[in-house]
C-alpha cells in the first residue's frame, strides 16, 4: 500500500485530535467534536475546512480560454477577470472527468480548483487535448504547491475581515480577489461547498498552519470550529451539491444530473458536445433527483430504489440532514419517475423503506 | 464516560459483555462509539431471538455509516434496552452503562472466557 498523502495542516488536525481517515489516498480530518456539532457550528456561526487535497490548474497563454472552454461544458468568455464559475470537465462520452470551479485571473489566465482525488486525471486529460488541438497556452498542475483553507458560515465573513485588509464585502459571491491574509499573500474566493456564504483561501503551504491557526483565534468569539470532512459532506448534501464519484462520474451527463445549467451549447464545439446535444434535443432516459426517507432508515451509496415494487435506480449519497432533521439524498430514477412528489422505497439492508422523491436543494440559506 | 469496567470482557468487534449470572448483557464499547461518530439509528433483536456467537444481531447507524453488531454468545435475547429506539445519541454518551443494548442467557458459560478481557482488549485497540 502506499504511503498516504497529507496536506501541510496534519499535524494542526492531529493536535485538535480530529479522527483522521484515508479519503482518497489522502490522510483527512472526518471530525474533531463531531459532525452534527461541526454541521451546526456551519450553519449557525462559522466552520474551517481543510481543503489542501483539492487540486489546482493554471491555464496560461494567447489561448488559454480555447483550451478551457474545448474541455470544459460552461463558457468560460463569460468569465469577468476575477469571476468564478462552477463546470464540467468533460470526457468526448459527453460524461465527466470531473466537475470543477473555473476563476479567470486575465484574459489570458485561468485557474481551475479540481477533486483531490481527480487532479492528476485532470491534468493529463488538459494536457491530452491541449496537445492534440494546439492550442497556444500551458497547463500547470499547481496542487502541491497551494494549500486551501474554507471559511464558510453566516460569519466567515467577519472572521476573515479580521485578518484581511481586503474589502471583503467588495468580493461578491462566485468572485475572487488576490489579496492578503496576515499580510501574506492568498487568493481568495466567495466560493464554497456548503451552501453557506464564505471564504475559500488559496496560499503557500509553508502559511498554511499560521493562517489555519489566526483563523481559529479570530474565530472563537463567533464559535467558529474546525470541521472535517464529514461535515463537509452532510453540508453539500443539505445544499443540493453533487460529489464526484457519487452523483457524478465517467458514465454520467450534465444533462442527466440536472445540470444542464453549466452546458453552453452556444459557445461552439467542446469535448462531448456532439452527445450532449443529442442528449439535449432527444432527452435523458435518467434523471438525477432528491429523496426524502418516510420510513425509518437512510438510504446510501448503491442501495437500490423501487417504484411500485419493482428495482428502478439507485441512491448515490444519503444520510441524516442535521439541519431539516430528516434523511435525505440523491439518486438516479428512469425519467418518468424523476418528478417530485414520486412514492418510491429504498432497500436499506434487505428491507424496502418508504421514501418519497423531493426538489433538491434540501436546504437554502436565508439571504 | 471513557472508563472501561475491569470487570467486563471484551471483542475485537469492540463489543462488551457483563455477566450476571447465566445472563450477559451486551453493548458497546467507548472505542467503537468513538469511531462511528454521532449515531442516529439502533437496530437490535427482539426478546426471545436465539443469537450466536460471531453472527451479527443487529447494526448502529451513524451520520456516516452502518456498522453491524456482533453478538459476543451464544444464546437468547432475554431484554432490550428500549430506551435507546427514541435516543440512540446515548450511545455515544454512556456506552459502557446506561446505552446497553440486549441482556442475553447464555448457552455456554464456557463461551465468556474465550473473549478479551480488559487488558488485551486496550493493547489491542492502541496496537
Amino acid at each position: 500500500m502506499s504511503e498516504l498523502q497529507k496536506t501541510p495542516l496534519n499535524a494542526a488536525h492531529r493536535a485538535l485530535g480530529a479522527r483522521m481517515v484515508d479519503f482518497g489516498g489522502w490522510d483527512m480530518p472526518v471530525q474533531y467534536t463531531g459532525i452534527i456539532d461541526e454541521h451546526t457550528a456551519v450553519r449557525t456561526a462559522a466552520g474551517l475546512f481543510d481543503v489542501s487535497h483539492m487540486g489546482e490548474i493554471e491555464v496560461r497563454g494567447p489561448q488559454a480560454l480555447d483550451l478551457v472552454n474545448y474541455v470544459t461544458t460552461n463558457d468560460a468568455s463569460k468569465l469577468a477577470v476575477g469571476q468564478v464559475h462552477y463546470s464540467g470537465l468533460m470526457y468526448e462520452t459527453g460524461c465527466f472527468v470531473d466537475d470543477i470551479l473555473v476563476h479567470k485571473v486575465s484574459d489570458a489566465e485561468y485557474f481551475l480548483c479540481v477533486n483531490a482525488s481527480n487532479q492528476d486525471k485532470d491534468f493529463a486529460h488538459i494536457e491530452q487535448w491541449r496537445k492534440e488541438k494546439g492550442f497556444d497556452c500551458e497547463a500547470v498542475n499547481r496542487g502541491p504547491e497551494l494549500a486551501q483553507i474554507a471559511v464558510q458560515g453566516p460569519k466567515a465573513i467577519a472572521v476573515l475581515q479580521k485578518l484581511t485588509g481586503t474589502d471583503l464585502a467588495a468580493i461578491k459571491y462566485y468572485w475572487f480577489a488576490d489579496g492578503e491574509v496576515s499580510g501574506e499573500r492568498a487568493r481568495i474566493a466567495r466560493t464554497g461547498y456548503t451552501g453557506e456564504d464564505g471564504f475559500e483561501i488559496y496560499v503557500a503551504p509553508e502559511q498554511a498552519e499560521a493562517r489555519w491557526r489566526e483563523l481559529l483565534a479570530a474565530g472563537e468569539e463567533f464559535g467558529l470550529k474546525p470541521c472535517g470532512l464529514g461535515a463537509r459532506n452532510t453540508l453539500r448534501l443539505e445544499a443540493g451539491m453533487a460529489l464526484y464519484g457519487h452523483e457524478i462520474d465517467a458514465s454520467i451527463t450534465p444533462y442527466e444530473a440536472g445540470m444542464g445549467w453549466i452546458v453552453k451549447p452556444a459557445k461552439g464545439e467542446f469535448l462531448g458536445s456532439d452527445v450532449l446535444e443529442r442528449q439535449r434535443a432527444e432527452g435523458v432516459k435518467r434523471k438525477l433527483i432528491g429523496l426524502e426517507m418516510r420510513g425509518r432508515g437512510i438510504g446510501r451509496d448503491g442501495y437500490e430504489i423501487r417504484v411500485d415494487g419493482v428495482a428502478a435506480g439507485w441512491v448515490t449519497s444519503g444520510g441524516p440532514s442535521p439541519t431539516l432533521g430528516k434523511n435525505i439524498g440523491f439518486g438516479y430514477l428512469p425519467v418518468d419517475k424523476a418528478v417530485a412528489g414520486t412514492a418510491i422505497e429504498v432497500v436499506v439492508r434487505s428491507q424496502a423503506v418508504e421514501a418519497v422523491t423531493i426538489p433538491t436543494p434540501f436546504y437554502k440559506r436565508a439571504k | 464516560m471513557s472508563d472501561y469496567p475491569e470487570t467486563y470482557r471484551y471483542t475485537k468487534e469492540h463489543e462488551w459483555v457483563a455477566l450476571d449470572g447465566d445472563t450477559g448483557t451486551i453493548g458497546i464499547t467507548f472505542h467503537a462509539q468513538k469511531e462511528l461518530g454521532d449515531i442516529v439509528y439502533v437496530d437490535l433483536p427482539r426478546a426471545g431471538t436465539k443469537v450466536e456467537a460471531g453472527k451479527s444481531f443487529g447494526s448502529v447507524e451513524s451520520v456516516k455509516a452502518v456498522s453491524d453488531i456482533y453478538s459476543p454468545v451464544t444464546g437468547e435475547v432475554v431484554e432490550v434496552n428500549a430506551d435507546l429506539a427514541d435516543g440512540p445519541e446515548k450511545l455515544n454518551e454512556d456506552p459502557h452503562g446506561a446505552a446497553w443494548l440486549v441482556k442475553i442467557r447464555l448457552a455456554d458459560m464456557g463461551e465468556v472466557e474465550t473473549l478479551l478481557s480488559l487488558e488485551d482488549y486496550l493493547a489491542y485497540i492502541e496496537a
